[in-house]
């Protein structure tokens, strides 16, 4: 007569668990993977080029060169991630980063001035995110299949724009986004600080950032509870062209020039970051930061090929590679670390 | 009870569907502070009934009144902030979302967008507690939570919303038995502070113990209402169902116990789920599992067809050993999971595709399948198990729950199945559909197959197997023929089986 009824408070009562074994702590269990990974890859560069890694000063101008680099496709990747946890999907960033950043640099745009530029490049990205999620919410298209069209679509209008030439932007307050520093910081990486934080912020802290979790993990939840499911679809692939938006400007600047074939292949590396950093691909669930880390990861992968001397070619194979190495280890790693955690 | 005490009332309500008419003059009275329950086969139109009073659906015709005033929410949020709360029979929470963020979602408290997360968790706190549940902790992720927890969680987003009415339906499916009394207790408190509660629920004994009042639909009408939900005697709430009058009886059974074991398990363990289970059924022979949610039964289940890998132990079908579902179905096994949408069903696939997708290859000429000749086999087996409608080219989503369930049993009698494994069988199937079933295992027991089931519901197990398995906790505790054992000894081995442990299984 050890037990008899179990009370029913103790059937809905979960154990209590450590905070680093517990929910709150799942994403920080994740990324540590992904830091994990991003020590082995410094750990590669010190083998491969010891006499780099010797240097202080090139240790530490390489790592805002990696950050630089992770600047334009993190703002992407942030957007990308709210589309994803919402449940969709957009294959259609990279163009519109070619539409937004062929458009602000016509002549006609640039006579505008730098707002004016920059005002164009948000305007258009948000624009076309409003068309792709109008297409999906009202015209009911798949997103795979509209952000594919738009993907198509808005290449060819950024090539009809440009006139196929690659356009040179005279600005110099613009041009300048990417050699300048505020406190020793790079401004483009304080744009992507900046992004971040306002993407966490607005996944974590407010009701936009929740409902987007309600509709990717439950939609008919969500629909019940009376959200508007399609307005908000259509704002969330209006938040990716905003981002998409910045990113023109920001890669605008770095390479002082415009043109159709910018931004080649954003949406995989978009997808493949948010992937990387623990977003279910079916929606409902991912995270800022694993994100983040995810963009760093495939930057300072670039950056370990550049320091050696390896082609792009060679770079993209084994970034592949990488793509599914990541996502098995993460698969096998989480499930091993939580059922430790749990003994 | 005078009249100014009805909150609710629906008169000749109709709504319409391209091609199907839902409701067709639904009439409807609730009281403050009483259980209505609402009674009817799947497909009957309580759901459409529940959706018109959420808010999702608009009624065509017909009039509603809500506390005096005529009522038609535009949308969900209208309908509750009206209070109306509804509680849906496939759980709405989102997993990914903390326990307060699924109680206030779409209505979050906030303050220019931003979250109020300090006074949401506090609000989250006090609707917990009202309920029992002061131990849930409101920013633990739901997906955590355990079934039982998720419809506390479920309950709380009703209350939150402040809500006069509450509609439950079928919230007792995804419990275990004690939960049930934990969710019987709290409607209590509910009607005591005067909210009301609609009550759906295909379980009779429930809604003789929790309901106050029965209205019975049919086909979209209200074919009775406001009967006393104690005394109306229950073959009259299934004749209001069914239009016919039949017993919610168990077909006479003639035993058959002697022969050789076909199927044969030996100190099955699965670490967590499971020890040490043996047992054996034999050809012809209906063999029953008794045991709560949760006690190992859906586990063993499938890791005797093979879908699970045993850490020990043997199965073995007429002396050959089964260790995978290949094994087990070469071996002429047969299964129908628990969950039939998921596990068992391409829903908009036709009929005669599902009954043949475990044996199309039979039908097949060099590699290209043959539909004349599935959907031929496929109407011969739609006769033997009464299915309606009987076009087999219906896609299956379109059917009712029992019917889905015939086709899952379907499949496995085109091919020469010699045990059959049922997993829930009856979950969701109402009443008229139940017994037709039981006839149908019944017949094919007759027919020399053996069959294995389990059921949370105890007078299924014991009205339709020959022997009964008590499990608890992973452990079979208890074997016995079904006329030798009744339900409150189930019911007390499966509560209290601490009293036999150490005696042999």
């Amino acid at each position: 007569m050890t037990d008899t009824k179990v009370p029913a408070a103790h059937v809905t009562a979960p154990p209590k668990r450590a905070f680093w074994s517990g929910d709150a702590a799942e994403p920080f269990r994740r990324n540590l993977g992904l830091v994990g990974v991003l020590i082995i890859l410094v750990i590669i560069g010190i083998i491969t080029r010891p006499e780099l890694y010797g240097d202080a000063s090139w240790v530490s101008g390489n790592i805002w060169t990696i950050l630089k680099q992770a600047s334009a496709i993190g703002v992407v990747t942030v957007g990308m991630t709210f589309v994803i946890i919402g449940g969709g999907i957009d294959l259609s960033v990279g163009a519109i980063v070619a539409v937004a950043g062929v458009w602000s640099t016509t002549l006609a745009t640039q006579s505008y001035g730098t707002l004016g530029m920059i005002f164009t490049a948000v305007l258009v990205g948000v624009v076309v995110g409003l068309i792709n999620g109008i297409l999906i919410s009202y015209g009911r298209l798949v997103p795979f299949i509209a952000t594919l069209a738009m993907m198509v679509a808005a290449r060819g209008l950024a090539a009809q724009i440009s006139g196929k030439q690659t356009q040179v932007s005279s600005n110099l307050t613009i041009n300048n986004i990417a050699s300048n520093e505020i406190l020793g910081i790079p401004v483009l990486v304080i744009i992507l600080a900046l992004v971040v934080a306002a993407g966490w912020v607005l996944l974590n802290r407010t009701t936009f950032g929740r409902r987007t979790v309600a509709i990717g993990g439950n939609v008919e939840a969500a629909r019940l509870a009376g959200i508007n499911v399609r307005l908000h679809t259509v704002l969330l692939y209006a938040l990716s062209g905003l981002c998409c938006g910045i990113a023109a400007i920001m890669l605008t600047s770095q390479a002082t020039s415009a043109q159709a074939a910018m931004a080649n292949l954003y949406e995989l590396d978009a997808i493949a970051a948010a992937i990387i950093g623990g977003t279910l691909l079916s929606g409902g669930r991912g995270t800022i930061v694993g994100a983040l880390f995810g963009v760093l990861v495939f930057s300072t992968i670039t950056n370990l090929f550049a320091i050696n001397n390896l082609s792009t070619e060679v770079q993209n194979m084994v970034k592949g590679g990488i793509i599914v190495a990541a996502v098995l280890v993460q698969q096998f790693r989480y499930q091993s670390l939580t059922n430790l955690l749990k003994r | 009870m005078s009249d100014s005490d009805v909150v609710l009332r629906l008169q000749g309500v109709v709504k319409t569907f391209p091609g199907v008419r839902a409701l067709d003059g639904v009439e409807l009275e609730v009281r403050k502070g009483e259980v209505h329950c609402l009674l009817g086969q799947n497909g009957a139109g309580k759901s459409t009934l529940i959706k018109i009073l959420a808010g999702v659906h608009h009624a065509d015709e017909g009039s509603i009144t809500w506390l005096d005033e005529p009522f038609a929410p535009g949308n969900p949020q209208a309908a509750m902030r009206a209070g109306i709360a509804t509680i849906y029979q496939e759980l709405d929470l989102v997993e990914d979302l903390s326990v307060a963020e699924n109680a206030f979602l779409g209505h979050e408290e906030s303050r220019g967008g931003f979250l109020k997360r300090r006074s949401t968790a506090a609000r989250t706190r006090e609707i917990l507690t009202r309920l029992g549940h002061a131990e849930i902790p409101p920013r633990r992720m739901v997906r955590s939570l355990p079934a039982a927890g998720k419809q506390i969680v479920s309950m709380a987003r009703a209350l939150s919303h402040d809500a006069k009415l509450i509609v439950m339906d079928e919230p007792s499916a995804v419990l275990a038995h004690d939960e049930v009394e934990n969710l019987f207790r709290i409607i209590r408190e509910l009607t005591a502070q005067g909210i009301a509660v609609i009550y759906i629920s295909h379980r009779m004994e429930e809604i003789r113990d929790i309901g106050d009042r029965v209205t019975v639909l049919k086909d979209g009408r209200t074919t009775a209402a406001n009967l006393p939900a104690r005394e109306t005697p229950t073959r009259e709430l299934v004749s209001r169902m069914t239009g016919r009058t039949i017993e919610y009886v168990f077909p006479p059974r003639v035993g058959r116990s002697d022969g050789e074991p076909l199927l044969r398990v030996e100190g099955l363990t699965r670490a967590g789920e499971f020890t040490d289970a043996a047992l054996t059924v034999r050809a012809g022979e209906i063999v029953g599992i008794a045991g709560l949610v949760g006690s190992g039964r859906s586990e063993l289940l499938e890791t005797i067809f093979g879908a699970r890998q045993a850490d020990s132990g043997t199965v073995t079908v007429g002396g050959k050993p089964i260790r995978s579902i290949g094994a087990a179905v070469r071996a002429g096994m047969g299964m129908a999971p628990e969950e039939r949408k998921s596990q068992a069903l391409l829903l908009d696939e036709p009929i005669y595709r599902n009954m043949t997708l475990s044996s199309f290859p039979g039908y097949a000429r060099v590699g290209f399948t043959d539909a004349g000749k599935e959907r031929a086999a496929a109407e011969r087996t739609a006769d033997r198990l009464e299915l309606r409608p009987r076009d087999v080219s219906r896609p299956v989503r379109t059917l009712s729950g029992g019917n889905q369930q015939k086709v899952v049993v379907g499949r496995w009698l085109l091919d020469r199945t010699r045990l059959l494994l049922l997993d829930e069988p009856t979950r969701g199937v109402d009443v008229g559909a139940r017994a037709e079933l039981y006839q149908v295992i019944h017949d094919l027991a007759a027919g020399g197959v053996g069959v294995l089931l389990v059921s949370s519901e105890v007078p299924e197990v014991l009205g339709l197997a020959d022997r009964v398995l008590v499990m608890r906790e992973g452990h079979l505790i208890h074997e016995a023929p079904a006329d030798e054992i009744d339900e409150a000894t189930v019911l007390d081995l499966v509560m209290a089986g601490s009293l036999l442990e150490g005696e042999p299984a």
